[in-house]
């Protein structure tokens, strides 16, 4: 005999709003080109483009990290739509093609059946833009989500200047938006290079490179036009602080490695060009790999993280001179001190013998996760997701244990990968049968049955009379 | 492995889930030898997962929870969160009226609940509106935070001399003589006086081997959670179909709605998937609290969790073999721990529980079970 359990998931979640052969998410030149390609091979397209992101989520570097050096025109959404049409004359192309373009749209969740999920009538992908989520189904998803920054702190990081590469390049080519004149840049890779030379040819002073190790690691032919072009190179050298005003920094320290003498460089924007990660969150919230129904396109395919070696040598640089109150997760402002003390948040009393915890006892304890540092410290918690602390908190936590940072796990994403409000994200319309079937916990009656009269005649009068929804 | 091999204990616990976790300190607390094993993290599964909620009228360890939770940061030495009273509010007719029947059930157990009107549960929960028809405040009960609640209990137990074996999963129970005598593990075997098995989900696979039927399915059951909100003066409301809490940080984490029936491995799960319920759940989070439908989700998650055939926890000794203690409780466990660590304690070192009747809670009663019982409910994977 094989019931049905009516409060159960089955059956009850709804099939894709819309349906598209082929859903590709990042309209750059990646996406837009594979968008273009399948509706010339007769596929309905869909190719959705979370750019111009909200202005609310841009303040909280969500998806990139702007460091508040982006000027006022990103409050303004139609400005940055003819912006960020001009800026990829590919989207028209695909809108000619019929493609059907969806701009200031972010994809937030993929959705696959696994062994630990049949519930699902379809793969799906859940996107919103301002107004509504929708889920969309497809045959085959192309992610053509890009890079994102790799994020280390210093003293006076969390200062507004203080920026990614990935987020410099979007402000400068897609936005026309950066709001800076002047800049420092951290990492001497072709990443960090390239960074030189944008700002460069958008009439931005460069101010110096700074590495840590001996000798710049870009290719040559990049390094050389680097040089010529007069900006100062600091090898073997690191980050002291960042300083400056209400308005973010106006100078930065740096030292050279293993000696007390610093310099300091005037700059109103300190880019972090250490390394990009490839953006593969809505992959990895949903614990699937790409395969035949999902490829990867453009950077998100081609970028290649930094080796574990390097993120950790410019780690433990600029933590020799982090003070112990650096921040290390802005969101939820948890300092190095409280990270390493394994301590709680603010808010909450630090009693006596959490002196004696650390991440190092935690890690006597046995192997850690960052995802169990968040749960104690907070670190990764808050509205940016984690995206700008991740690396942080994994590299204290190699740091910690004498291993390589590749042995760390990584902290867990989750869906939504995107900041979604929940009146956006909420189901309006959601089925009957879900509604219908709706319990706080399992509907199982006899699991709230007072104790006291069990095997009583009371007791199937209260499983009658109470039913469900019994939880408090 | 270059751990070095533990030695056994008076009392091995398999499972650091949150009822393990209290068990065992409770156990060290009365200063006998323990050791607590797990597969992976303290509280890494349903135990760090949930709603936080500790108001669990229905149960006999009911009072128990309601004296040790206030106390349970200063016994425990860290902090847990808890914060008490909780509220709930409704903007359905039929289910007001449905939980201010609880609430009379509870006012009659002698706990004070008082009805709230739309007016005063407006008052009371700022982020409501008019659409608020009214509500029940519970003067008792609360919550706190689970992932913290579990690593505390894990430090406390450390502190008391107690041990936790992290990464270490019970491979099998070693038998002899009718009593079970260790436990082996991939660092070796673990030798033991008495056995507790609160191994959740994972308890039916490990106590199968000694000829002992276990009963208990898992599901899947989500969360989600948004950036944080004003604080509200009373942060344990829920409502409208949904369990949560608002943090002491701000942020709505809320849960409910329907679960998935999974298999289980001798392992784990192999992952914790969630679905776009995230959108049902957003949608009764928004309507509870009109005035927060502008705040971002910002991460939805899932935990399994085991229900035995009725519901109700099993916690009991075994008459064979004789030394082990068995528990679950069936998905409603985090808040009942600080009673059901003492209920476990009791049952391993006195063989009965001292300060409650639990025999309605006996493995006996599944005796004779239909070997289909999960299919009959519906509960099968």
């Amino acid at each position: 005999m094989r019931a049905v359990d009516v409060h159960a998931i089955d059956g009850k979640l709804a099939g894709p709003d819309e349906r598209f052969e082929v859903v590709v998410v990042g309209a750059g030149e990646a996406g837009t080109a594979a968008a273009i390609a399948a509706a010339g091979e007769g596929a309905s397209v869909l190719l959705v483009d979370e750019n111009p992101v909200r202005g609310d989520l841009i303040g909280t570097d969500v998806p990139l990290f702007h460091g508040g050096r982006m000027t006022a025109a990103v409050q303004q959404p139609a400005r940055m739509i003819d912006q960020l049409l001009a800026s990829n004359p590919g989207i028209e192309t695909a809108l000619e093609a019929g493609v059907d373009v969806r701009l200031g749209t972010a994809a937030w969740g993929l959705y696959v059946n696994g062994p630990a999920m049949r519930a699902l009538p379809a793969p799906m992908l859940g996107i919103a833009d301002a107004e509504r989520a929708t889920m969309i189904g497809f045959d085959r998803l192309v992610l053509a989500t890009g890079a994102r920054d790799l994020v280390l702190g210093f003293a006076g990081w969390d200062r507004p200047g203080v920026m990614g590469a990935q987020g410099f390049a979007a402000l400068l080519t897609r936005y026309d938006a950066f709001a800076g004149r002047r800049v420092l840049i951290a990492g001497s890779d072709a990443l960090a290079l390239d960074t030189a030379l944008l700002a460069l040819s958008r009439g931005i002073e460069v101010a110096g490179i700074v590495e840590v190790a001996e000798a710049m690691r870009g290719p040559v032919a990049l390094v050389d036009r680097v040089r010529a072009a007069g900006v100062p190179i600091f090898p073997a050298h690191t980050i002291v602080a960042a300083e400056g005003g209400i308005d973010g920094i106006e100078r930065v320290d740096i030292a050279a490695l293993g000696a007390d003498t610093r310099i300091t460089v005037r700059c109103d924007t300190l880019v972090l060009a250490v390394g990009a990660i490839p953006a593969t969150e809505l992959l990895d919230a949903a614990g699937v790999a790409a395969g035949d129904a999902i490829a990867l396109a453009g950077d998100c395919a081609t970028v290649v993280r930094p080796e574990p070696c390097y993120v950790q040598a410019w780690s433990a640089a600029l933590g020799r001179h982090a003070p112990p109150e650096t921040i290390v997760c802005q969101c939820e402002e948890v300092s190095r001190a409280d990270l390493i003390g394994v301590q709680p948040p603010r808010y909450l009393d630090r009693p006596a013998r959490m002196a004696a915890r650390s991440l190092a006892t935690l890690l006597a304890d046995g192997e850690a996760h960052p995802d169990q540092i968040k749960r104690l410290t907070r670190a990764g918690m808050g509205a940016c997701q984690g995206r700008r602390c991740r690396e942080q908190v994994a590299c204290l936590l190699a740091e910690q244990q004498g291993v390589p940072l590749d042995r760390v796990p990584a902290a867990s994403l989750r869906i939504p990968v995107r900041p979604v409000p929940l009146g956006v994200l909420a189901d309006w319309h959601e089925r009957a049968a879900m509604t219908a079937g709706w319990d706080v916990w399992f509907g199982i009656p006899t699991q709230w049955t007072p104790y006291a009269i069990i095997g009583t005649p009371e007791e199937a009068e209260q499983v009658v009379g109470l039913g469900g929804n019994m939880h408090v | 492995m270059s751990e070095p091999r533990p030695k056994g204990a008076s009392v091995v616990v398999i499972g650091a889930g949150v009822t393990g976790l209290s068990a065992a300190w409770w156990l060290a607390r009365s200063g006998i030898d323990v050791i607590v094993l797990d597969k992976g993290i303290v509280g890494w599964e349903a135990s760090g997962r949930n709603g936080g909620g500790a108001s669990h009228y229905q149960s006999p360890l009911f009072a128990e929870e309601q004296r040790l939770w206030p106390q349970m940061d200063e016994l425990l030495g860290y902090p847990t969160e808890y914060v008490r009273e909780r509220i709930i509010i409704q903007r359905d007719p039929a289910l007001l009226d449905h939980y201010r029947a609880v609430g009379r059930m509870c006012s009659a157990m002698g706990y004070r609940v008082d009805d709230l009107d739309s007016r005063q549960a407006q008052q009371a929960v700022p982020l409501t509106d008019e659409t608020c028809l009214g509500g029940i405040h519970l003067r008792f009960g609360g919550h706190a935070n689970p992932q913290r609640t579990v690593q505390a209990y894990a430090w406390a137990i450390q502190d008391l001399g107690g041990r936790i074996l992290q990464h270490c999963p019970a491979l099998a129970i070693e038998t002899a003589g009718g009593r079970a005598v260790a436990v082996e593990t991939p660092r070796g075997r673990i030798a033991c006086d008495a056995l507790v098995v609160a191994a959740g989900p994972q308890a039916g696979m490990l106590l199968a081997p000694l000829g002992i039927d276990f009963p208990i399915a898992s599901a899947r059951a989500e969360m989600i959670v948004t950036e944080p909100a004003p604080l509200m003066a009373i942060g344990g409301v829920d409502g409208n179909g949904l369990y949560g809490r608002q943090t002491l940080r701000g942020n709505l984490a809320f849960g409910g709605g329907p679960h998935e029936w999974i298999a289980t491995r001798p392992d784990g799960p192999s992952a914790r998937p969630v679905s776009p319920l995230v959108r049902n759940l957003a949608r009764r989070v928004a309507e509870m609290f009109p005035r927060a439908a502008h705040l971002n989700v910002i991460r939805s998650w899932a935990g399994i969790v085991e229900n035995t055939p009725d519901g109700r926890p099993i916690l009991d000794r075994l008459r064979d073999p004789g030394n082990v203690t068995v528990a679950t409780m069936s998905g409603v466990g985090f808040g009942l721990s600080p009673a059901s660590g003492h209920a476990i304690r009791d049952l391993v070192v006195d063989g009965a529980c001292s300060f409650a009747d639990i025999a309605k809670l006996g493995l006996t009663r599944f005796a004779g079970l239909a070997p289909d019982w999960r299919e009959r409910r519906g509960w099968a994977a």
